[in-house]
């Protein structure tokens, strides 16, 4: 016999499938279950940072947009540390009220997202590199995504970052990085980031294998 | 979870040999949705090897039984069924706390969905999901009707084995994971264009629950067991230490 370590193998991925609402987002469904269900808002009146709306539409290959998507996000708090353990930044303090993490789906009739969150700090690159750009990392799956996929949002606002990011800067072709920025727009007081992602065709959106 | 039990270092790479491609000319909605450009390899920064932590006051008490939780005169049409078993990584290791979600056709393979119209019958007292956290070794367990077989448009006649959604998301989000699991000796799996997209016939294998007579309940519930492995996370060696982490 071949001698082999003793490792687990990952359990393959599956398409979320047309019906993903049912488990993950029950009231797009159609019903109400849970006595406390997950959603779009992260932020409550006790978290610290700027209010923000982040919002777009999720286009296929064909350029319309895609009407059943699942959409999660994960980002640091305002001062730039992530509510998890693993992050030890101990000079930047957790914000009890802000996990970092909603999800939604794309609107059956529109097919617009949107989260209500806060524009997260900058949090540390690896070893030897500077700090990150404020981003939001993305996550998506759905009927037709036969395996989950990750992307990041960036800031328009944040030129001068956004240039020195260690993430940013490995996308090749460069003019390929504009796919990751969302664009700041104010509407009457409110600050809205557009993030529309392209699953596939001449815009594609940068995807990661993380 | 607190720290010491929270490993805090990378992933491992993941293996793409066992999953499904983007693109599965047979499973034919992936023909617009996958991106056609290679994914942009990246090593893990703290935004990869973190990720959303879940409390167990989140979940209610009936949210693991899917018998009782949409219950409105009496209890779903179906063959009473426990599934359980361990999230593990690839280490072999039991993942604490994780939240895990799964969703579901009725007995009669329909979903509780307003965009399901199959002509089989919505069971009043069945919603379809649930969600629970796994215990100190990674543990996990629901109860449920066993899902119906459904037919939905790719070819004219393609139908899907019996199966049950799961969402995981284990301690980064890295290690993001959707699945379905199929039931063992079910005949239409081998015909089933969604599990075919996975190209290492061993992989579909590994989403195939036993039957596991040991955990039914006598004269009451019989009992699948189905493990969900992650992302194995590297040892803290010499190099590759994260900053801030
Ligand atoms: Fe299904």
């Amino acid at each position: 016999m071949i001698p082999t370590l003793p490792y687990l193998k990952e359990t393959a991925s599956q398409t979320a499938g047309p019906y993903v609402h049912i488990g993950l987002i029950p009231h797009q469904a159609g019903f109400d279950i849970f006595q406390n269900t997950f959603s779009n808002v992260l932020v409550s009146p006790e978290t610290k940072g700027e209010r923000i709306r982040i919002e777009g539409r999720i286009f296929d290959g064909k350029g319309s947009p895609t009407k059943d998507i699942l959409v999660e996000i994960w980002q640091a708090n305002a001062a730039g540390r992530y509510d998890h353990p693993a992050d030890r930044q101990e000079d930047k303090a957790i914000d009890p009220a802000f996990r970092g993490w909603g999800r939604t789906g794309t609107d059956f009739h529109t097919g617009i997202y949107t989260f209500e969150t806060i524009k997260p700090g900058r949090v540390p690159g690896r070893h030897g590199h500077k700090l990150q750009a404020p981003h939001v990392s993305f996550w998506l799956a759905a009927r037709g995504i036969n395996i989950g996929l990750a992307t990041r949002m960036y800031f328009s606002d944040e030129a001068e970052a956004n240039a020195a990011d260690p993430v940013l800067n490995i996308v090749d072709p460069p003019s390929r990085r504009e796919t990751l920025i969302a664009r700041r727009e104010e509407r009457g007081g409110e600050v809205v980031y557009v993030f529309d992602i392209h699953l596939q065709g001449e815009r594609e959106t940068v995807f990661f294998d993380v | 979870m607190t720290e010491s039990t929270v490993p805090t270092t990378e992933f491992f790479q993941r293996d793409h040999r066992i999953h499904p491609p983007a693109h599965t000319p047979t499973y034919k909605t992936t023909g617009l949705r996958s991106p056609r450009i290679p994914l942009w390899s990246l090593q893990n920064s703290l935004s990869e090897v973190t990720g959303p932590t879940f409390r167990p006051e989140e979940i209610g008490p009936l949210d693991n039984d899917l018998l009782r939780n949409y219950a409105q005169d009496g209890e779903p049409i179906g063959e009473r069924t426990i599934v359980h078993g361990h999230v593990l990584d690839e280490n072999g290791r039991g993942i604490p706390n994780t939240l895990v979600e799964f969703w579901q056709a009725n007995a009669a393979g329909r979903y509780r969905h307003v965009n399901d119209r199959y002509l089989g019958p919505i069971d009043p007292n069945f919603g379809g999901c649930g969600r629970t956290l796994t215990d100190e070794k990674g543990y996990y367990y629901f109860r449920t009707v066993k899902p119906g077989a459904y037919p939905f448009r790719n070819y004219v006649n393609s139908w899907r084995p019996a199966h049950i959604h799961f969402s995981v998301f284990g301690t980064g989000f890295a290690q993001r994971l959707i699945t379905q699991m199929y039931f063992e000796g079910d005949p239409l799996l081998k015909h089933d264009v969604i599990a075919n997209t996975i190209p290492d016939p061993d992989a579909i294998q590994r989403l195939v629950a036993l039957l596991d007579l040991n955990a039914a309940v006598p004269l009451d519930s019989l009992a699948y067991r189905f493990d969900i492995v992650l992302r194995g996370r590297r040892q803290t060696m010499f190099e590759n230490k994260l900053q801030g982490s």
